[in-house]
């Protein structure tokens, strides 16, 4: 048995079925880490001896039949900006090169509950601002498909682990694109739930009405059963949602027919690579054909929502990282005087594009320029939001690609900043709306770096998108060509 | 570049956010900040008279906690992170003139 | 001074409310912990940690707005006030500036020249912060955060008061309502409450208001009458001399009685605020609005005019009583035991003001109890002690609250209503002096006046005066 090719899901069954082990399975884990870290560098930390002592506990609890669930025993990766009670959470950052939480989010301690065992904390770009993952104080991660190229970001530690099988599964966070980007890149399934459906508890806030937890993993059931465990209702999280339909795996079933998806014409214009163009269409055809109800349609507004949430992102995130001073926890600067430590304290420990972001959220929010610039970008995000419940209006699902191209070389991104936030224009507006999204693979490029098809949802109908991104997957698996 | 940004906002900025830029960030700084002003004013282009800005997507409203004593004493892990410490307290540059 | 000037005063005044909790976690508002402990991820501002709106905070803020005769703002919003300082540990403060909880209220005070309406601007609702501590040591400064994310009001006038008598009437006005609320115990000292001056000064007859100022740190009525009248000086002052007064915060030194401008290039006074994201949006009901209303206490004309009609007080008594929401609380509870109004109300009106003042504490400082004031009170009818002991057992009482039954057993100062054992004394005093049983005889009264003192002071006051009298009479 080929131990890391399984899905979580499948591992799961292998433990239960006593074919393999909790133990087992983290030891392969490790040893694969050990193999393709130095060229990958997927992770920030590596927790491995206590991993392993986590693996016997959880083994244990299975055989005694405590444990059923269909994540028991699966080794997991969490991205480093999820607080992880007793373990290093740096955010990929100088300014947390030390911390350690005494509390672990609550997402974490949902999959813990289910018996699913951490392995470390992934790399990222620092506090979740880029999209490659180069801007890790930690360094940049790999792809795995394509060392030379970027894993995307800002979750790219977390779906380079899934992709280069260092884990089964990993916990990212997406707040204009950072779980469905990298997973497209990377190769994997990737989604991001509606706004609230995952409580925020332990999330090292980047922008507060931005901000979701969501899965990157190998498989659209895995998907779904990740999903499961980590939604719920957090008196914790002022903004969690109380839901009753978070029952997705109820949503794992191959049909499409009568499933009305709306082709933005707006996503397929000018930057788009043809390539990536071609692939993404020729999965709609593929839907298309098994009964789905397929037509393109005008979205609007989508030039305005990577500006509207750049301003929105930066602004909270302003405010959100003005507690990392110096006083209570992380890096601190030697310095004569109290504001003289603040600054050095914040100059050293941020990076360049943690600071640009800071810089100009301080600068929308400032006194003179807060109705130009932040009231009237909250004014657009409205504007977003009813361009979507329109399109909502007519169809179940959006479909169109999850970037305009697929990974790009290492160090060619951080050149440029506007043409790097140029490249999440397909993903920025779901945030902005709080809609659903997932990434899905389909297919690759000439040089065989992978393409995601991404389906976009209106608020708390994920299980429609989970079945339409199943029943894809299932039909291309069908038709040969799960290659990526 | 229709947003020019001067040394005075640079080091103004600088102040609000605790920031502090060598002379070549503090370039970069000006020329970054002016170029995504000049993207972001391409908001400008849309009417949004008559639309209410959205802070929050949901309407969940009223989210409330009951007036019950649920922490025990946190001293311990609060500065279980702290760079210094004295007396169970933060020790910090001082603030006192 | 050539010109004539009119002061005008507005007052932003901070709250401490009374909850259990903090305003957006389940810590302890609980005054004299240990430093820190009183604190979590949330009140320390971890990452990662989310604040949740504790409910009652709501509610006091709702209920002290309908007693200042405010609007109710339907749908209200936090919005984070961002500044760095050590004792914010998030680095910004959770607040109100868009959308208030309250706005356009007023109350009534006195003033020489009759009734006058002091406008409510707004109140809004917000975090406290930590406390800082001055290491002489290590020349350094310790935080404790046990304070951190404490609920405040602020309660901040329009600027219509013109002295300072204006400004101590509304302030005692805003604390006696609070108080009646149960919303704070509003102690000046102890920071409860905290009052912030705007100030400014204009020409008599002038339309527009001068530059005004903000005065901070006064910690009593006694400071803010003394920093109002400073600080019009020196506006006055600046004027005369041709100067300008310039739009500052100032802090007041009590002990220098002068104050000094908190100003610094490194703070730029631009809060950035914004709607919190954490935060949902507070939508109030009818429903709540009409539970709030229907939960509002009996406020202090209510109250006088109860008392007008429950019980046989002359309306001094009844002003005094009710000036303090405890001191009615215990006149109220004491009658309720059985107490005769008219008893309570003097041991209130006499020896608690009296020792209150003695010891410069207010109303609310008192401790006693109304079971023990009802008990001293049953002791005194029933003739057990006279009125002099009564009097040093209350002293203990005030100070101790203890138990009068019990204090009057241990001391042994129960009166003597042994007969045989008085007329022994008394015949004892009248034999140990004839010079006086001589005066009485040939009709000086005031001899008698002596003798019964002697008596008294034989019986270490344990005896009933009146017997005294009686047997001395008797006996002569």
């Amino acid at each position: 048995m080929e131990l890391l090719s399984l899905s979580a899901v499948e591992l799961a069954t292998a433990i239960k079925e006593g074919k393999t082990t909790a133990v087992e399975a983290m030891q392969a884990v490790l040893d694969k880490i050990r193999q393709s870290e130095e060229l990958y560098n997927c992770y920030v930390t590596v927790d491995g001896e206590n991993a392993l002592r986590r693996a016997q506990a959880v083994q244990r609890r299975i055989e005694s039949g405590e444990l059923t669930g269909p994540l028991a025993g699966v080794p997991m990766a969490v991205k480093d900006n999820l607080c992880t009670e007793g373990l290093l959470t740096t955010c990929a950052s100088k300014i947390l090169s030390n911390f350690v939480p005494t509390f672990s989010a609550e997402a974490v301690l949902n999959l813990e509950k289910a018996g699913a065992v951490l392995i470390g904390k992934t790399n990222m770009d620092e506090f979740a601002m880029g999209s490659t993952t180069e801007t890790s104080a930690y360094g940049a991660t790999k792809n795995p498909r394509n060392p030379e190229h970027v894993p995307g970001g800002s979750s790219g530690g977390s779906a380079a682990a899934v992709a280069a099988e260092e884990c089964f599964f990993a916990l990212g966070s997406d707040t204009g694109g950072s779980i469905r980007q990298p997973a497209s890149f990377c190769g994997v399934v990737g989604m991001k739930p509606t706004y609230g459906t995952v409580s925020r508890y332990g999330l090292v806030a980047y922008g507060s009405s931005l901000d979701q937890i969501g899965p990157l993993c190998k498989t659209v059931e895995d998907c779904a059963v990740i999903l499961e465990t980590i939604a719920s209702h957090d008196e914790k999280d002022s903004t969690s949602v109380e839901r009753q339909d978070t029952d997705f795996t109820s949503a794992l079933v191959k049909e499409v027919k009568g499933l009305r998806i709306g082709i933005p014409r707006d996503y397929f214009g000018e930057g788009l690579d043809p390539e990536v163009k071609t692939a993404v269409l020729q999965a709609a055809e593929l839907l298309k054909a098994n009964g789905a109800l397929v037509e393109e349609f005008d979205l609007s507004l989508v030039d305005y929502a990577i500006p509207a949430y750049y301003t929105i992102a930066a602004a909270e995130a302003s405010s959100n990282l003005e507690r990392f001073d110096g006083i209570k926890y992380g890096y601190r600067a030697e310095a004569e005087g109290l504001h003289q430590m603040y600054k050095k304290t914040r100059s050293q420990g941020f990076g360049p594009e943690v600071k640009r972001r800071i810089m100009l959220g301080s600068f929308v929010l400032s006194s003179g320029y807060y109705d130009a610039y932040y009231l009237k970008a909250l004014r657009v995000k409205a504007m977003i939001k009813k361009a979507f419940d329109d399109a909502f209006a007519k169809y179940d699902c959006i479909l169109g690609p999850a970037a305009p191209t697929t990974a790009p070389k290492l160090g060619e991104s951080l050149a440029d900043p506007i043409k790097m936030y140029l490249g999440d224009i397909y993903t920025i507006s779901v945030n902005l709306a709080g809609l659903p999204g997932i990434c899905v693979p389909c297919g690759t490029d000439g040089r065989g770096l992978p393409i995601g098809l991404q389906l976009i949802g209106d608020c708390f109908r994920e299980k429609q998108l989970l079945q339409a991104a199943y029943t894809y997957e299932q039909l291309r698996k069908e038709g040969g060509k799960a290659d990526v | 570049m229709a947003n020019i940004i001067t040394d005075e906002t640079i080091e103004y900025v600088g102040i609000l956010a605790k920031l502090e830029l060598s002379d070549e960030e503090r370039e970069q700084a000006k020329k970054d900040m002016g170029r995504m002003l000049d993207y972001i004013d391409k908001l400008n282009e849309l009417d949004t008279s008559g639309v209410e800005p959205m802070s929050h997507v949901f309407p969940v409203k009223n989210v409330f906690r009951e007036d019950e004593v649920t922490n025990g004493d946190g001293s311990a892990l609060t500065l279980k992170n702290a760079p210094e410490q004295k007396d169970g307290m933060f020790l910090v540059p001082k603030t006192f003139d | 001074m050539s010109k004539e000037y009119e002061t005008v005063i507005g007052l932003e005044v901070h709250v401490e409310l009374a909850t259990k909790t903090k305003i957006f976690c389940g810590c302890s508002t609980a005054f004299g912990a240990s430093p820190n402990s009183h604190t979590c991820p949330v009140c320390t501002g971890m990452p990662g940690s989310l604040p949740v709106l504790n409910k009652k905070v709501l509610e006091y803020a709702v209920a002290v707005g309908l007693a200042l005769n405010c609007q109710i703002t339907r749908e209200c919003k936090f919005d984070r006030k961002n500044y760095f300082y050590p004792d914010n540990p998030q680095n910004y403060q959770i607040s109100q500036l868009y959308l208030p909880i309250c706005r356009d209220g007023w109350v009534e005070i006195d003033t020489p020249q009759g009734a006058k309406k002091v406008g409510i601007h707004e109140i809004h609702m917000e975090e406290d912060a930590g406390k800082l501590i001055h290491d002489e040591w290590e020349d350094a400064t310790l935080v404790d955060y046990n304070r951190s994310g404490v609920p405040l009001i602020e309660i901040v006038s329009e600027p219509d008061m013109r002295n300072a008598d204006e400004v101590i009437a509304y302030l005692e006005k805003l604390r006696l309502v609070i108080q009646y609320l149960g919303a704070s115990d509003c102690k000046l000292q102890e920071g409860s409450m905290r009052a912030d001056v705007n100030l400014s000064v204009r020409e008599k007859g002038a339309k527009e208001f001068g530059t005004r100022t903000e005065m901070k740190n006064l910690n009593s009525f006694r400071a803010i009458a003394r920093a109002v009248e400073g600080e019009k000086n020196r506006q006055i002052d600046l004027l005369e001399s041709g100067e300008k007064v310039i739009q500052e915060t100032r802090r007041w030194d009590e002990n220098k009685e002068t104050s000094y401008a908190m100003r610094s290039k490194e703070d730029a006074q631009d809060y950035r605020y914004f709607p919190d994201p954490d935060l949902t949006p507070v939508s109030i009901s009818d429903e709540f609005l009409e539970e709030i209303r229907r939960r509002q206490p009996e406020f202090r004309t209510e109250k006088m005019k109860r008392y007008r009609e429950e019980f046989d007080l002359p309306d001094y008594d009844i002003e005094i009583i009710t000036s303090s929401k405890h001191m009615a609380d215990i006149f109220e509870a004491t009658v309720a035991l059985g107490a005769q109004p008219k008893k309570v109300s003097n041991w209130l009106m006499v020896e608690t003001l009296r020792l209150l003042k003695e010891q410069e504490e207010d109303p609310e400082d008192i401790r006693f109890s109304p079971e023990n004031l009802a008990k001293l009170i049953r002791l005194s009818e029933e003739k057990a002690i006279n009125s002099t002991v009564a009097k040093e057992v209350f002293e203990v009482m005030f100070r101790e609250n203890v138990d009068p039954e019990q204090y009057v057993e241990e001391k042994g100062l129960k009166m003597v209503s042994d007969e045989g054992a008085l007329r022994k004394t008394v015949e004892e005093v009248i034999a140990a002096n004839p010079q006086s049983v001589q005066d009485y005889r040939n009709g000086k009264e005031k001899a008698l006046g002596f003798l019964v003192g002697q008596t008294m002071k034989a019986m270490k006051g344990k005896a009933d005066p009146a017997s005294v009298n009686r047997l001395l009479k008797e006996l002569l």
